[in-house]
């Protein structure tokens, strides 16, 4: 059995800070644990990286998904993030073939996935040097290197090993070279399927996790597997972890929160696949498209318990037309997808727009323009989804910070279409995606759900767009109504929803559509600040940087910088009194996982200069001069980089 | 149980007529063949007394696309080729809707020739019209994938450069289809016993009705509206199209049983006549709908089946 925590002895006094808090312990033995000759030093660290990286296809990312599970069960703060190469098995020991995941563990609760890593566990020496020349590793990180290579028959991989080393060994690492292969064919016959599970093991033992708590976890990812699987999974954990405390010297310790409150962990997309069906939507169409994908396959396997249809159209802009069939006829629906798939439904949502048929729709974002960068972040769809329609198609956009928004947002989504007869934009993004963290378990309430579609007879001279003269809003003349009938249409109509091409019904109609926007604008709460509500820089920041610029605001306040900052959870319409928020900080500006150009770039000038895109909304929105901090590295901001960001900006 | 399903129990004995589902006056041009249309469709509306408010026409852009705007049903004129993506999601959301779904030969053929090749394999229960007069009229004549080759238009003056497309050898090619006809706008016994036969089959129902454009078009097909000779009715004394009216004015008649897909595409091959009739119907095809529909879930259910997800996200 595990080492359990509380019967491991003293720790160091000053845990909990960043400082090197080393005490060496002697560990109790475990039951059936291994004869040690010298007790392990055991760190106590109040936040650790742990980077697992291989080639495609070698389960890296399961491992570090149970690890993550385990260790949030445990009770420490987790957010994993999945390393992902573009190609399903990109070329093996390549650069850029890096397959993996980092999990960020923490003593309080974890929001985004930090800045190096502090322990890299590879599986071959090449993915490894892809992370090193990344910038991803911490100085003087520990390496847990797969050793086989070292012995390869093949001159050139022997070589290339040699190579990768000398890079290595001389960028200071502590490298510990690891038998994973030999170790693990004692168990299975192909150690390319079960390495995962020895790591596992390993890292179980570095973290003192749960070996119970594993074994359960195993037996779930494996569920649909044979138990003949799972058996040889645990064989491989138990082994790994024997490993580890056979051969390695040192343990971490990051310190568990005491909570009460339930936890659920999960994914970003599985949150929103969660929160869609909390929302009481039967209906979700969608087409195949990288990183929105995982959603349907969170629906596909439970959505028809609920009663709900996934269905899988024939192309982007079928899923969007089914949608909003399926809203028009009383339901409301939703659609999954990326950038690509948002410009192909370009013209039906104008169509949703027009005849005020409530649509939700879910943008995971990921690098732009064109195919991009299909497994990466990026938040460079902002403007596409407020603007991207021709003509003027004003509609509601929203963007979850944290995974757990990420379920919410899809109650709040689909209320807000239907209320306000309302295209409603979910601007999640690659990072939430596949980033894992635990959070308060959700409380499911009756209200949620919504109502069946009114089916009661229209009133006497009714309208289908009676459009209120102050909020815009209408009384919608579903299908199965008596005395409803009309039909809507993407033609300029009037308020009986006849096509009316006379200018004075045009404005107004545009005016109804647009007004439902500011009357649903003025429910909001000016966001609120992070940090004092005034001072030299406010950082202003929306979707999934939160847990990244808080972070960095924190560290940058402790060194006696006054910054704070706020996020934005509705781009449209933006929440109220922003410019006087601003006014109260000398400078403004935002951070984003989105291009802009460099003010001292070749050919720039303050007007031609591309900004970021919440800047140019907040600068047009507000009048204040919002500068921008972005970046487009394909990969989540580091705190790090926007602590670094706010010291230059503040000198 | 929900609303909707609550009104299917009541008792509902309305009885209507072709008035009753009257739109404002189409403004389409006289002469224009979809008016013929129009008028055959209030008819099998009044004869299976469909309830207006359970009917729901969808449509493409086009001038065929402005039906729903003539009918007092429920209507849905969406974009162009878009029309079967929107009335698959009714269909799916409110299985226990009527769907009618309207389109030009631009809108099946050209721009949503993706959905029509889909629509025909889901084979929702639906009856969906391609009103075909082989060119672009809204937007004053392109050439259409039907236009015949060498006919002049707009945007391929010299002539159409290529042989035109046969929708319905395309729609008999496609796995899964279940009804596929052709009829004529100017022979409205037929295309009333069309419509009605496509009415009543559970499934998608595709009909390609031919039909002149007076503007753009009245060569094409004046020569046949003349000469009734021109035409080639298939026939069936158990499952075709039955359109006694006919049987003196047109002559030319091959025997076909809707059930021999072979024959059919053997049929629906360019020919001298022009055929009209049921080239395809098998009624025992799986319908798209009918997989997915679903037990619905009271909240109280749901709460509980949701609370079991989130146990298994426990920490």
């Amino acid at each position: 059995m595990a080492v359990k925590l509380d019967s491991v002895g003293p720790v160091s006094e000053d845990a909990g800070t960043e400082s090197e808090a080393v005490s060496a312990v002697s560990a109790e033995e475990p039951v059936d644990g291994p004869i040690r000759s010298k007790p392990p030093t055991r760190l106590r660290r109040p936040d650790h990286s742990v980077e697992i990286v291989s080639d495609s296809g070698e389960g890296a990312q399961k491992c570090g998904q149970i690890f993550g599970a385990v260790s949030a069960k445990m009770g420490n703060g987790v957010w994993t993030v999945e390393i992902i190469p573009a190609e399903v098995e990109p070329p093996p020991r390549s650069l850029a073939g890096a397959s993996g995941i980092r999990i960020r563990l923490g003593d309080r609760p974890v929001t985004n996935w930090g800045d190096e890593t502090d322990l890299v566990v590879a599986f071959n020496e090449q993915v490894l040097l892809g992370r090193h020349r990344l910038n991803s590793l911490r100085e003087g990180a520990t390496i847990l290197l797969e050793k086989m290579w070292a012995t390869h028959p093949d001159d050139s991989i022997r070589a290339q090993w040699n190579e990768a080393l000398e890079e290595l060994s001389a960028a200071g690492y502590r490298i510990i070279e690891v038998p994973m292969e030999e170790e693990c064919l004692t168990v299975v016959e192909n150690a390319r399927r079960g390495k995962n599970m020895f790591v596992l093991g390993m890292l179980c033992w570095i973290f003192d996790r749960d070996l119970e708590r594993a074994r359960e976890q195993i037996a779930d990812a494996f569920r649909k597997k044979s138990d003949a699987v799972v058996e040889r999974n645990h064989r491989l954990l138990d082994l790994g972890w024997r490993w580890a405390a056979e051969n390695l010297d040192e343990q971490i310790e990051v310190p568990v929160m005491e909570s009460d409150q339930e936890m659920v962990v999960m994914n970003g997309n599985e949150a929103i696949a969660l929160g869609a069906i909390a929302s009481g939507m039967e209906l979700a169409a969608m087409y195949p498209i990288t990183p929105a994908t995982s959603v349907s396959h969170s629906l596909g396997e439970i959505f028809q318990r609920f009663g709900g249809v996934l269905h899988q159209a024939e192309d982007e802009i079928a899923a969007a037309g089914v949608a909003i069939g399926g809203s028009y006829a009383g339901r409301c629906a939703f659609t999954i997808t990326s950038g690509p798939g948002l410009a192909l439904k370009t013209e039906f949502l104008g169509l949703a727009v027009m005849t005020e048929t409530p649509l939700v729709l879910v943008d995971v974002q990921r690098g732009g323009p064109s195919t991009g960068l299909p497994t990466k972040v990026e938040q460079s769809d902002l403007l596409a989804a407020l603007y991207g329609q021709p003509g003027d198609a004003p509609k509601i956009v929203l963007a979850p910070a944290t995974i757990e928004e990420c379920f919410h947002a899809m109650i709040t989504a689909r209320r807000l279409a239907e209320l306000f007869r309302a295209v409603v934009i979910v601007l999640s993004d690659a990072n939430l995606a596949t980033g894992v963290a635990p959070f308060p378990r959700p409380d499911p309430q009756a209200a949620w759900f919504g109502l069946p579609p009114d089916q009661s007879p229209v009133p006497e001279n009714g309208r289908p767009y009676d459009w209120d003269a102050e909020t815009g809003l209408s009384d919608r003349f579903i299908p199965g109504r008596p005395e409803g009938m009309h039909t809507v249409t993407g033609l300029a109509h009037d308020e009986r929803s006849k096509v009316a091409y006379d200018s004075a019904i045009n404005e107004r109609a545009s005016a109804a559509r647009s007004r439902k926007l500011a009357a649903f604008g003025s429910t909001l709460r000016p966001p609120p600040v992070h940090g004092d509500p005034e001072g030299d820089l406010l950082v202003v920041g929306w979707g999934s940087t939160r847990g990244a610029i808080e972070e960095a605001v924190d560290r940058a306040r402790a060194d006696g910088m006054k910054v704070s900052s706020t996020h934005l959870t509705f781009l449209s319409p933006l929440p109220p009194d922003l410019g006087e928020l601003f006014s109260r900080f000398d400078r403004v500006m935002t951070v984003e996982i989105n291009y802009s150009d460099a003010p001292d770039a070749p050919f720039v000038t303050p007007e031609n200069r591309r900004r970021g895109q919440l800047s140019m909304l907040l600068r047009s929105a507000t009048l204040v001069d919002v500068d921008c901090w972005t970046r487009v590295r394909g990969e989540p901001l580091r705190p790090g980089a926007i602590h670094t960001a706010i010291r230059e900006r503040l000198q | 149980m929900s609303c909707s399903l609550m009104h299917l129990l009541e008792e509902d004995d309305r009885t209507f007529e072709m008035d009753d589902y009257a739109g404002p006056v189409a403004r389409w041009c006289s002469g224009c063949g979809d008016h013929s249309v129009l008028t055959s469709v209030q008819r099998v509306l009044a004869a299976a007394d469909a309830k207006p408010e359970r009917t729901v026409f969808v449509s493409g852009i086009g001038c065929s696309s402005r039906f729903p705007h003539y009918l007092r049903t429920y209507g849905f004129h969406g974009i162009h080729g878009r029309a079967l993506p929107l009335s698959t999601g009714v269909k799916l959301s409110r299985p226990e809707l009527d769907v009618w779904v309207v389109m030009g030969d631009g809108d099946c053929v050209s721009i949503g020739a993706g959905h029509w090749i889909h629509a025909v394999r889901y084979n929702v229960d639906m009856t969906a019209l391609m009103l075909d007069n082989n060119i672009y009229g809204l937007t004053k004549k392109q050439t259409s994938p039907t236009t015949p080759q060498g006919y002049a238009s707009n945007t391929q003056p010299y002539g159409s450069w290529l042989p035109a497309l046969n929708p319905l050898e395309a729609t008999l090619g496609v796995t899964n289809a279940s009804f596929v006809a052709q009829t004529a706008e100017w022979l409205p016994a037929h295309l009333m016993a069309t419509l009605q036969a496509a009415h009543a089959h559970e499934g998608f129902s595709w009909v390609r009705i031919l039909q002149r454009c007076p503007h753009f078009t009245a060569d094409l097909f004046g020569d046949v509206v003349k000469d009734p000779s021109r035409v080639e009715l298939l026939v069936h004394d158990e499952r075709g199209i039955q359109a006694p009216a006919l049987d003196r004015m047109i002559e030319h008649r091959v025997t076909h049983d809707p059930l021999d897909l072979d024959r059919a595409r053997e049929l629906a091959r360019p020919s001298d006549r022009i055929r009209l009739g049921l080239f395809y119907h098998d009624p025992s095809l799986p319908r798209y709908e009918e997989t997915r529909e679903l037990p619905r879930h009271t909240v109280t259910e749901k709460m509980a089946l949701l609370e079991q997800e989130l146990d298994r996200h426990a920490v």
